[in-house]
């Protein structure tokens, strides 16, 4: 197994999706670290793939971009092709194909989630080994034992690869829309 | 048959001089006298009669109708492997066809003596097309190939698709 090559850029993050009933909300920080300097505070981490798919990037930056875009590709051709929006299934399909077939080549934990006409809201989990799970919300990166039954924020606070600014995307049928909150106002996670 | 004789009909990448493509319609014919296959789309699902084919003579159609039929299923296959969702038969009449089509283009081959017939269920929709021999493609409520073609369209053309019920159009195809 590949772990990060000297001077790799690193996504030591914190990503999550949530499915509700008429749609899916992703959230993420924004850090992106080489080694333990901060390469960038702001990084947008939810990937658009098509126009009602997003994806949570975790793992290498250079890995998950690469992917993403191949991905992005897919769905654009499915969308000529069909005369018709992609299912999300089939993107996390795709993700979870690359995933599992380059898995000794590659570092990326992706989350895939969006809605779309036939099946509604969906969120799908890939983690390091390429699987592919259904979930109703799923949970990524290094800093995501700490979001085990709460949230983005603390894991910032707590994940020393986590950090920066949180990032969210709610998806629903109507349209997407991006909310972004400021490192200062976050929730406090601590007294004192 | 005007075109015998005239050496336009020898090859199936030759234009006739007033723009046809001969082998193309030969391989018409070789559909019209081949087994009868009956098809209606009613409102809510598609039924497929075909008459028990039962090959007499070293005619090539049945051959290229087992081929086309092996190709429409890895077309299948290959969009699940990769799309994780069965191919809506819109878009496997339009590989099927494409398929079709590229064997009118050289002298190396024939043109497929064999007109799919390709209906399922685009979700809830349901569907039907027929591929003509030349790679054509047409969406139909109706239609029939083969030798009794012109009695099932004669019969075809009595029913009303919108009201029609798929149990009463299974009779329908099995009475022709």
């Amino acid at each position: 197994m590949s772990g990060l090559k000297q001077g790799e850029v690193n996504l030591g993050t914190t990503i999550m999706a949530v499915k509700f009933d008429k749609g899916v909300v992703l959230g993420a920080d924004s850090r992106t670290t080489t080694g333990s300097y901060i390469a960038n505070r702001v990084t947008d981490k939810l990937t658009q793939v098509h126009d009602r798919i997003f994806c949570c990037r975790s793992g290498s930056a250079a890995d998950t971009q690469a992917i993403a875009d191949i991905v992005q590709y897919h769905m654009q051709l499915y969308a000529v092709q069909h005369d018709e929006w992609p299912p999300v299934e089939t993107a996390a399909a795709l993700f979870q194909q690359m995933c599992y077939q380059y898995k000794n080549q590659l570092m990326a934990g992706i989350i895939v989630a969006g809605v779309d006409k036939k099946n509604g809201p969906a969120v799908y989990d890939i983690p390091l080994g390429g699987s592919l799970i259904k979930e109703d919300f799923a949970i990524g990166g290094s800093g995501s034992s700490y979001i085990y039954g709460y949230s983005v924020s603390l894991a910032m606070t707590r994940d020393g690869s986590s950090g920066g600014v949180v990032r969210l995307a709610v998806i629903t049928e109507e349209g997407v829309e991006r909310i972004f909150v400021p490192g200062d106002k976050l929730p406090e996670q601590y007294l004192g | 048959m005007t075109s015998i004789g005239t050496g336009y009909d020898q090859v199936v990448s030759t234009y006739s001089p007033d723009g046809r493509v001969f082998q193309v319609e030969y391989a018409s014919k070789a559909v019209d006298n081949g087994g009868t296959a009956v098809a209606i789309r009613t409102k809510d699902g598609v039924v497929i009669a075909v008459e028990k084919i039962v090959p007499t003579s070293s005619s090539g159609w049945v051959p290229d109708v087992k081929a086309l039929a092996t190709i429409a299923a890895d077309e299948a296959w290959d969009y699940q492997e990769r799309y994780r969702v069965p191919i809506p038969p819109k878009i496997l009449t339009e590989r099927v066809s494409m398929y079709v089509q590229a064997y009118t283009l050289y002298p190396s081959v024939r043109p497929f003596g064999a007109s799919p017939i390709i209906a399922g269920m685009d979700g809830d929709e349901p569907f039907l097309s027929l591929i003509e021999t030349s790679g054509a493609y047409f969406g139909y409520w109706g239609c029939a190939t083969g030798k009794a073609r012109q009695l099932a369209k004669t019969e075809l053309e009595k029913l009303d698709f919108a009201t029609l019920s798929t149990r009463d159009a299974l009779k329908e195809a099995a009475r022709m």
